[in-house]
């Protein structure tokens, strides 16, 4: 109640104001409940305004002009989706295409319209069937020592590398630009496509593209959780005695043991040394979270409740306190707890919480709530950040149909989710969004589910 | 070294006084014996009899897979395989039996016959057996089963037994008893709406809500086995709650 007192003034105001003082709100709001997220934008300061030209065709080899359209787009979208740029619409560059620090001449770009602090640039070629790519950023301000980064890239040709390239060089700039923020471009995002009455864990790059699947056990497998160094894939499958732990080697390309046990067990949560595993089994017949080594043996029980006690989540900071999803007083309810099964805290107040992520920083918690839930109540199922130490939360969505599963991003700017704008369960959809809530897009089609984001 | 040479030479000197001696004493016998050249030619050396090994690895498979034969022999002729025929003396052959098999060698040579064996064990996958007659036995039909254990259903967001669950219960009980024979697989089933990860944690809840009052009422546990589907098996997809009461179940069916 404490918590939903608070922020029903915020809410109100919400509603009465003109849409753009709202987004000016809901900024401030998410400015001053997530430390670690002071872009320019929630302190005040206008982002750092970047330019970022096409790339000077290097060679005349037939494959460069396809490969540096890809390369162009990638970059560009990557640096657009960070959230800590404002970026030069590609209409409002100079004329030239400068290839290297000699050919550029920064005044062009510092002035209107272009009005750039940043540029990046460069060259991009195919040289017998390799990419030479030579990446430049400068800074438009400083006409004596322009240079921040140089970089050369070179690789086998095909479309995937010009992408890789891409997300590489702009995980530099953004490192770079953002005060040692990490880029999220080579990060993954494994999912659960549905596939007739059969789901599969599929993987994807961070922004929809190379999408392909990694399970092929022709039943239903859901919750794909990926360990903290990319290695392993946790996740649930139904066999014969019901749902059980299954894991997915990414390195050797196949499935590895995990030992199987009595009752239904489902949803596993890396901890942060990646050794442990967190899942719900019911072995005991009642569903409690558990905790076991990656192998599945030297499992040990959290909780002991009666009612399904389910999806947890580590605190991926400290390893040391796990989230969950917890029916013991009915509907599911949002609770915390030290890894032993001590200090329990219930986050929610009421209504209908699920599926919890918790922020790389360890501040704070996304989930899924519908804060009405029962027949013919109003409003939906959307995603919701709290901050655990005040229990404050904002909503992210908003009337977009029903929402689910939010996984944060590994520099807890931006988090990942599952939408069906009609409510039904085979036209969910991945989308991504900033971790305010702003620039929602679709990374996949119709037939994908409970995304999980890399932890790097 | 002039010593040890000196006691060399002592040696040679009585080893020389030893032949000289047996020369002397040594040839009486041969010299009283039968002139062989008077018994016509020589009769050949009799010959060794053959010896002849065989060995399978492995010793034991599944239906299907193969096995490969190794034989060795020595002072044979010819090396027959029964089953195979004739074969090489020395050889190896990949076979692979429909069921066990002795593989017998039979060695023939010169000096005779001998024989080796090896048996390889082919496990073949039981056919199930026919039920035996009689009640103990007896699954009973589909269709009886369905109609005397019947689906248990649930209020929404619920996994408490509703009162009119305990007929259904009793019912069920009832007619397990009569059937011994009968295991049964309890399905934990929810509707379209809610979490997916947390309906199959609720779907499990329900399903061992009927499994403990079916215990309750008698039926021993052993015989039960619980599986939650949550959402991922729906009984029908509309979104009304007609559809919904029909998914929030336990099901019942057979486990064969």
């Amino acid at each position: 109640m404490h918590s939903q007192q608070r922020t029903f003034p915020i809410r109100n105001a919400l509603r009465n104001c003109f849409a753009a003082f709202l987004v000016l709100l809901v900024s401030t709001v998410v400015a001053y409940a997530q430390e670690g997220f002071h872009t320019e934008t929630s302190t005040g300061v206008t982002n750092v305004r970047i330019a970022v030209a096409d790339f000077k065709p290097g060679s005349t080899d037939p494959q460069t002009d396809p490969l540096k359209r890809t390369f162009d787009a990638t970059l560009f979208a990557d640096l657009a989706n960070a959230g800590i740029f404002d970026i030069v619409s590609k209409s409002l560059l100079p004329q030239a295409t400068p290839g290297a620090p000699a050919e550029m001449s920064l005044q062009q770009w510092s002035v209107a319209p272009t009005s750039a602090a940043m540029v990046a640039f460069g060259n991009f070629g195919v040289q017998s069937g390799k990419i030479v790519c030579n990446g430049y950023l400068f800074d438009a301000k400083n006409l004596q020592y322009p240079q921040v980064l140089a970089k050369q890239y070179n690789e086998d040709a095909s479309d995937d590398s010009a992408r890789q390239i891409a997300h590489r060089f702009a995980d530099e700039i953004i490192f770079r630009l953002s005060g040692g923020s990490q880029g999220i471009a080579e990060s993954k995002i494994y999912f659960v496509k549905i596939n007739g009455g059969d789901k599969e864990i599929w993987e994807m790059d961070y922004d929809g593209a190379n999408q392909h699947p990694l399970t092929k056990l022709g039943t239903v497998s859901l919750s794909p959780r990926i360990s903290p160094d990319g290695s392993r894939l946790a996740f649930a499958s139904l066999g014969h005695d019901g749902f059980q732990i299954r894991m997915f080697s990414l390195v050797l390309g196949r499935m590895v043991n995990f030992q199987g046990v009595g009752g239904t067990n489902i949803t596993p949560a890396w901890a942060p040394n990646g050794k442990d595993i967190a899942y719900s089994s019911s072995r005991s017949g009642d569903p409690e979270i558990w905790i076991s080594d990656s192998n599945g043996s030297l499992a040990r029980r959290v909780t002991s409740f009666r009612g399904p006690d389910v999806s947890p989540v580590f605190n991926p900071r400290t390893g040391a306190q796990i989230a969950w999803i917890s029916g013991r007083t009915g509907l599911p309810q949002l609770y915390i707890m030290d890894t032993d099964g001590s200090a329990v805290q219930r986050m929610t107040d009421g209504g209908y919480a699920t599926s919890v992520s918790w922020s790389p920083n360890g501040q704070f918690l996304a989930f899924a709530w519908d804060r009405k839930y029962g027949p013919g109540a109003p409003g939906g199922q959307d995603i919701y950040v709290m901050e655990i130490a005040s229990k404050r939360w904002i909503q992210l969505t908003h009337d977009g149909g029903r929402c689910d599963f939010p996984s944060w991003s590994p520099d807890g700017r931006h988090i990942v989710y599952a939408n069906t704008a009609d409510g039904k369960a085979g036209h969910m959809k991945i989308m991504t969004m900033l971790a305010d809530g702003t620039q929602k897009r679709a990374l996949t089609g119709p037939g994908a589910d409970m995304p999980n984001w890399s932890w790097k | 070294m002039s010593a040890r040479q000196s006691k060399t030479s002592k040696t040679l000197v009585m080893a020389a006084t030893f032949i000289a001696l047996a020369a002397l004493t040594g040839c009486h016998k041969k010299a009283s014996g039968v002139d062989p050249n008077a018994l016509g030619p020589a009769p050949a050396a009799p010959a060794a009899p053959p010896t002849a090994t065989i060995t399978a690895d492995p010793l034991a498979i599944d239906l299907g897979q193969s096995v490969v034969l190794n034989w060795r022999s020595q002072n044979a002729t010819s090396i027959s395989i029964e089953g195979i025929g004739d074969v090489n003396l020395n050889g190896t052959q990949t076979v692979s039996p429909s069921g066990s098999t002795n593989f017998h060698l039979i060695a023939k040579g010169d000096g005779g016959t001998t024989d080796a064996n090896v048996r390889v064990t082919v496990r073949v996958p039981v056919a199930p057996t026919a039920p035996a007659s009689g009640p103990a036995a007896d699954m009973g039909s589909e269709a009886a089963f369905h109609q005397n254990v019947q689906d248990i259903f649930f209020d929404y967001d619920s996994y408490d037994l509703r009162p009119d669950a305990s007929t259904s219960v009793t019912q069920a009980a009832t007619y397990l008893a009569a059937h011994p024979a009968i295991k049964v697989v309890i399905g934990g089933y929810c509707d379209d709406r809610g979490s997916a990860e947390y309906n199959l944690a609720l779907g499990e809840n329900r399903a061992n809500a009927a499994k403990s009052a079916l215990v309750a009422a008698g039926v021993n546990a052993s015989r039960l086995r619980v599986i939650s589907y949550g959402k991922e098996k729906q009984f029908c997809t509309e979104e009304d709650e007609s559809c919904w009461q029909q998914n929030r179940r336990a099901q019942f069916s057979l486990d064969r």
